[in-house]
């Protein structure tokens, strides 16, 4: 009995989660400019597929395929050079001495806390200032280093026993070496979780895209839904729910293969 | 451990990379926020703090420090108490557990413009999703959520909360299972009902995951976005006018950036207080608990 008042409770849940991306695809079917439909006609009887064709292909003002292969460029070259830049960092930080090292790194963690409100509008001045407004550039180097991916990555690297990189230094190996070699092959776990934090901010960051690119060639695929938005607005329901589904897509990919990095990230991001 | 300097080395393009696009930003801001200076143009004049004065004059700066602190007070009390109840739910051993789990986790990575986008549909007036359940059941509401004055920040707390079910929930769960099960069977030997073991076990064993999620969350909606960006900017009338969005403004559609820095180090000081605060209380509450 209590199993059973589980399950009903569960999917009830479910089904409230999931109800407005079911509607989403019902709508992203129902042909172009057609209006909303009511609950019963929501399910098409010709599923409009063309309008998958419209939206990727034929919307000169609104080049969906460029914005997709932008969100990956960026997203990949935030992803691969955060795992580079912060896993250097982390390594210093949980297996080297050296003076004033604690201190640095509550910077680290006080800047994680608290610099998001007022780093925006300089960031924007500097990226202005070195030219580099609506190029990527602007959307890739500010994120290739990250103050959260550097103490998800020292946590871990703090637990790999440190007699294996004094065994490694007898037999003659450098501190790179060992970075490599030994602390590297051995987290992979927790650089699965460092990526797949950064690819989802990264692939659904909005502001700071919208801030630094201003045309169409430049635009992320988050903030060319907006775009969308803005330019079918409650005009064209049917294409607007097409370009929502195809943001989508990629991110439920991503989190199927991701998920389980997912809820370890967020155990290991909790024990501070 | 090694000592020496090599350790600069491994930490330098990180902390380069901080001190370029963090540290050097923050103090650049303190200077932003002393001067008239426009975005546009570029002209500039020293004030003091006369950007500091105007924030705390600002009737509409106020009005959007208050729709924060509201927009706070609801979602993450509600938030967090759902994330819990949720965790507690999907913390049985039933078969598929794992799949709800999941699904419940979806709305978190999903696109926030997506989000906002399919929730101006669900909060519509004739066609919105909420309005025609009720006509299913012979209600006929045809209220405007979104632009309706006493309930537009009812309707973004609420979204707030589906959205974050699934990563509070994921915290809570690894709080709960991290409870050793002999405490439970100590309480049940003392007498103990289920109720009582959750009160007198399971909360007090949730302090630490409590605060992390506490203050994790605050931070969150203290400064939230796109949703007002998206879904009503800003109105009706200014009732959903939150700080982050009402910086905004000031400094991409009025250009003042000396006046949106000042406001967002009165943000920042919210932040830190708010920060101080909680942790105070969570000292004050693990010291009850380890003294009894």
């Amino acid at each position: 009995m209590k199993k059973l008042l589980s399950y009903v409770t569960m999917t009830a849940l479910a089904v409230f989660l999931m109800a407005p991306f079911v509607w989403m695809v019902l709508v992203s079917l129902q042909p172009s400019k057609a209006p909303i439909p009511t609950l019963d006609h929501l399910v098409p009887t010709q599923p409009a597929w063309s309008n998958y064709k419209l939206v990727l292909f034929d919307q000169p003002n609104l080049p969906v395929m460029r914005f997709f292969m932008n969100s990956l460029f960026v997203t990949l070259s935030v992803v691969i050079g955060q795992l580079f830049v912060s896993s250097l960092a982390a390594y210093g930080f949980a297996r080297m001495r050296f003076a004033g090292r604690d201190l640095i790194f509550y910077v680290f963690l006080g800047s994680l806390m608290f610099s998001g409100p007022v780093t925006q509008l300089p960031v924007y001045l500097l990226v202005r200032s070195l030219g580099w407004l609506d190029t990527y550039a602007a959307l890739i180097v500010p994120g290739v280093s990250s103050a959260f991916s550097v103490f998800l990555l020292r946590q871990a690297f703090m637990g790999i026993p440190i007699e294996l990189d004094e065994a490694a230094r007898i037999d003659g190996a450098g501190e790179f070496r060992i970075y490599s070699r030994i602390v590297l092959p051995l987290s992979g776990a927790a650089l699965a979780t460092c990526s797949a934090f950064s690819f989802f901010a990264v692939w659904t960051d909005f502001f700071w895209p919208l801030l630094s690119t201003n045309t169409s060639s430049m635009r992320t695929l988050e903030v060319g839904l907006s775009v969308f938005k803005t330019s079918y607005g409650s005009t064209n329901w049917p294409l607007e729910m097409t370009a929502t589904v195809l943001v989508m897509i990629p991110l439920l990919v991503a989190f199927l293969f991701s998920q389980r990095y997912f809820t370890k990230g967020i155990m290991i991001g909790s024990i501070k | 451990m090694k000592k020496g300097k090599l350790g600069y080395l491994f930490i330098a393009p990180a902390t380069i990379h901080l001190l370029v696009f963090a540290i050097f930003p923050m103090v650049f801001s303190v200077f932003l926020s002393l001067f008239r200076w426009n975005l546009l143009t570029s002209e500039r004049t020293f004030l003091g703090l006369a950007n500091y004065t105007y924030a705390f004059g600002d009737p509409l700066f106020w009005n959007a420090l208050w729709n924060s602190t509201k927009y706070a007070l609801l979602s993450v009390p509600l938030g967090m108490a759902a994330g819990l109840l949720v965790a507690i739910l999907v913390n049985q051993k039933l078969r598929g557990v794992t799949l709800f789990r999941t699904l419940y986790y979806i709305p978190a990575i999903s696109s926030g413009v997506a989000i906002s986008i399919l929730w101006i549909y669900i909060y519509m007036p004739e066609t919105g999703l909420i309005n025609s359940v009720l006509g299913l059941l012979h209600i006929n509401n045809k209220t405007d959520f979104l632009k309706n004055e006493s309930l537009a920040m009812y309707a973004l707390v609420f979204m707030s909360i589906w959205v974050g079910l699934g990563p509070r929930m994921v915290l809570f769960l690894s709080g709960l299972i991290g409870i050793p099960q002999s405490l439970y069977e100590a309480a049940e030997l003392d007498g103990a009902g289920k109720l009582r073991s959750f009160w007198n076990v399971t909360l007090p064993m949730l302090i630490p995951t409590t605060f992390f999620v506490m203050i994790t969350s605050t931070i969150g909606a203290l400064q939230v976005f796109t949703p007002v960006y998206i879904m009503t900017q800003g109105g009706p009338n200014e009732k959903t006018d939150m700080v982050g969005y009402h910086i905004y403004v000031e400094a991409w559609s009025k250009f003042l950036i000396g006046i949106a820095s000042a406001k967002s180090f009165v943000l920042l000081a919210v932040i830190v207080l708010v920060s101080i605060l909680q942790f105070k209380i969570l000292k004050n509450q693990l010291e009850g608990y380890s003294t009894t």
